[in-house]
């Protein structure tokens, strides 16, 4: 390799430019497609929720909504259903009152380092179990957390689980207590509500498929 | 590794004092790693004084910080060499150096006394972001800011300074100035938890996927040459085919982690597609070290000598690196990359096994190899060779990361097929899986590695510490012994 390369395939200033050239060309797609990504998953607002507008991230004030996740015969996965109104700790919240709730449950879920245990949408550690479906867990729905806290709504057994949650053991490996208040637990059961409604294209796949075959307790944990 | 004698360059000096530091957080590392596995078999222990997240957090703050002192300190390292002029501003050089080393402690001591805050942007700012990887809380991210600016003046203006501008340094500059960017995208706050994961990854995977893999080809390039006398001509040209494979798959292979966080379907596809496509330049950087190897060792032969390396240690832990490399992130990530799999796979220990691979093949063993090459320099040592402690150091760390990481593997696997595919996820879907004998075996074979691991360390922590002295003090023996 003198001066004069034999061939292209030995040329320096060739390569420099073709590893240039495609950088360039990758780089401008991505930015490409985060803008049209953005658009996508920006949150949508009241007013969406209100006349049905499907979003990919609905409003904060989706909490005031049943949540479901149903088989998409046309998508091939579960997806996010978004129901009837229902009371959320017992009450309807504003939009405003809403995002500010949201607002709190997302610092407290950093604030209190939740991902270093949990996964949220699949990320962060595998210590305690995945939480970007936990609102639509059975295991708050089938009586046994509501039994174990004494509570009346599955909202409730949530918000005081995470207040105290070594008082509720259900395994060898507890969650710590991190001196969560009551404001930051119901803030946090928003957040996880909120969360459940995010069309993560059906991720977690079959979402607890245990519980209908577990039904009856053959497990004895 | 404490002395610094025979360096001529103040920058040379300082890189130094990043690879100290580098070790200590290495080490750092390791024992929180150990704490976090014994909670996986024992969860009572250390139960709300010093829990998992805790641990877990520091352990990988650890990885990532001494990765960076070590790159910076790599970068320091070579500066000189492939400029030929000391740092411009190796005062203010120094000075950061000291801050950032400052900030580091408070920021770790924070980490483990006071642990968690409440909901409130003051915790994002004081106590830590809780974000994986970028849990540094705001004002240490804004120092971080302020040091690197500081490393990239030095590597910028000192590669202006110099007549002639290496295809390593130009690399260097340009792939340096898209890391340190990237850092920006990872210090804002929204309530959208989507939104967040979606520039989290532009950091996260832009920096391990992207731009530290080009850095690797860069060390890898110039270490080559320093160890080896490989001719710089072929090493550039290399290089340059590196870059162009690396960032034209890697950029786009981002599209791997929107798979699942709210983002667009189409992402399935690019992503599967250029991740697919990762491991190809992985393949290329192992076959360009072991051809390069192979060259200049029969040069060497053919002129009579015995071995063309005149650093065994690095060249061992190079040779790993660009086996590592391929194994870690290209098969044990190209396992998971394809959305079909990545569906059952995501979010299990299937991911932590891949991370520990990587991290390792790719990026620790080439700046422990940066270490070996600082040692030389520092004492002088025309060649130097293994002591028994660096092979000590070599195999167990090897052996013990490659066990982890199969453990972990079998761990995941069970956990895709009994928690995932089987019982669909969840929690009670989680702990049955955990609970399992398969996965608890393979949680005390990776705390068993990890111990390995951990005695391998402090194999190497001792090796770095003596080998210079050792090493030099035979080399002016032998030398007196033929004069």
């Amino acid at each position: 390799m003198s001066k004069k390369s034999a061939s292209v395939w030995t040329s320096i200033p060739f390569w420099r430019r073709s590893a240039a050239w495609v950088t360039g060309v990758a780089t401008v797609l991505l930015i490409w497609l985060t803008f049209d990504t953005m658009g996508q998953i920006s949150m949508g607002s009241d007013e969406d929720l209100k006349n049905g507008v499907t979003k990919r991230i609905p409003a904060a004030s989706v909490i005031n909504y049943h949540i479901d996740y149903q088989f998409d015969d046309k998508r091939g996965h579960e997806v996010p259903v978004i129901g009837e109104k229902e009371p959320f700790f017992g009450k309807e919240w504003s939009a405003e009152e809403a995002a500010k709730l949201l607002h709190l449950g997302k610092l407290t879920s950093q604030a209190k380092n939740c991902m270093n245990c949990h996964t949220l949408l699949g990320n962060g550690a595998y210590y305690a179990p995945d939480l970007t479906k936990a609102w639509l867990d059975p295991k708050w729905n089938d009586g046994t957390m509501t039994g174990i806290t004494g509570k009346a709504s599955k909202e409730e057994a949530m918000a005081e689980f995470l207040m105290h949650p070594s008082q509720y053991p259900t395994h060898a490996r507890m969650m710590p207590n991190l001196g969560i208040t009551k404001e930051e637990a119901v803030a946090l059961v928003a957040f996880l509500k909120h969360m459940s409604a995010i069309d993560t294209n059906g991720f977690p796949r079959n979402f607890s498929q245990s519980a209908k075959r577990l039904e009856g307790g053959t497990h004895a944990h | 590794m404490l002395i610094n004698g025979q360096l001529k360059y103040e920058s040379q000096k300082l890189a130094m004092n990043y690879f100290r530091v580098a070790i200590v957080l290495f080490g750092a590392q390791l024992l929180m790693g150990l704490i976090a596995a014994i909670q996986f078999l024992y969860p009572g222990f250390l139960f709300e004084l010093f829990d998992f997240s805790v641990a877990r957090m520091v352990h990988i703050n650890a990885l990532v910080v001494w990765m960076l002192y070590a790159m910076i300190g790599s970068v320091y390292y070579m500066i000189p060499d492939e400029t030929g002029h000391e740092a411009v501003g190796i005062a203010l050089g120094k000075l950061a150096f000291w801050i950032l080393t400052a900030a580091v402690t408070v920021v770790v001591l924070v980490y483990i006394f006071i642990q968690v805050g409440s909901g409130s942007e003051s915790t994002i700012w004081f106590i830590n972001e809780g974000r994986e990887y970028l849990e540094a809380p705001r004002w240490a991210d804004l120092g971080i800011v302020a040091v690197v600016l500081v490393f990239y003046y030095n590597v910028f203006f000192t590669y202006l300074k110099s007549e002639k501008k290496t295809g390593i340094m130009t690399v260097m500059v340009a792939n340096l100035f898209a890391l340190a960017g990237l850092y920006l995208c990872g210090m804002f706050f929204t309530d959208n938890i989507s939104m967040d994961q979606y520039w989290w990854w532009w950091v996260i995977h832009l920096w391990v996927e992207a731009t530290w893999e080009v850095f690797v080809g860069t060390l890898a390039a110039y270490a080559l040459i320093k160890i080896l006398g490989a001719k710089r001509e072929i090493v550039e040209m290399w290089l340059w085919i590196e870059v162009l494979m690396l960032f034209g798959s890697g950029i786009l292979g981002l599209g791997h982690h929107y798979f699942w966080i709210g983002t667009p379907e189409y992402w399935w596809e690019i992503g599967a597609l250029f991740s697919a496509l990762e491991p190809v330049p992985l393949v290329a950087m192992f076959v360009h070290v072991l051809y390069d190897w192979g060259k200049e060792q029969g040069h060497a032969e053919a002129g009579g000598a015995d071995t063309a390396v005149k650093n065994s240690p690095a060249m061992a832990w190079i040779a790993s690196n660009a086996f590592g490399n391929f194994l870690g992130a290209g098969i044990w990530g190209f396992f998971h990359t394809l959305p079909q799999v990545n569906i059952y796979t995501h979010g299990t220990q299937f991911t932590a096994a891949h991370g520990h691979l990587a991290f390792f093949g790719a990026y620790a063993t080439i700046l422990i190899g940066m270490m070996y090459l600082g040692v030389q320099g520092a004492y002088g040592i025309k060649k130097m060779t293994m002591t028994f402690k660096s092979k000590m150091a070599l195999f167990l760390i090897i052996f013990g990361v490659l066990g982890m990481t199969v453990a972990l593997t079998i761990a995941g696997y069970e956990q895709v097929l009994v928690e995932r595919a089987d019982l669909g996820g969840g929690w009670d879907a989680f702990f049955i899986a955990q609970e399992l004998p398969w996965y608890v075996q393979a949680q005390a074979w990776r705390l068993v590695m990890g111990i390995v691991t951990l005695v391998g360390f402090v194999y190497l922590a001792w090796d770095l510490l003596t080998i210079g002295q050792e090493v030099s003090q035979k080399e002016s023996e032998s030398v007196a012994a033929t004069a």
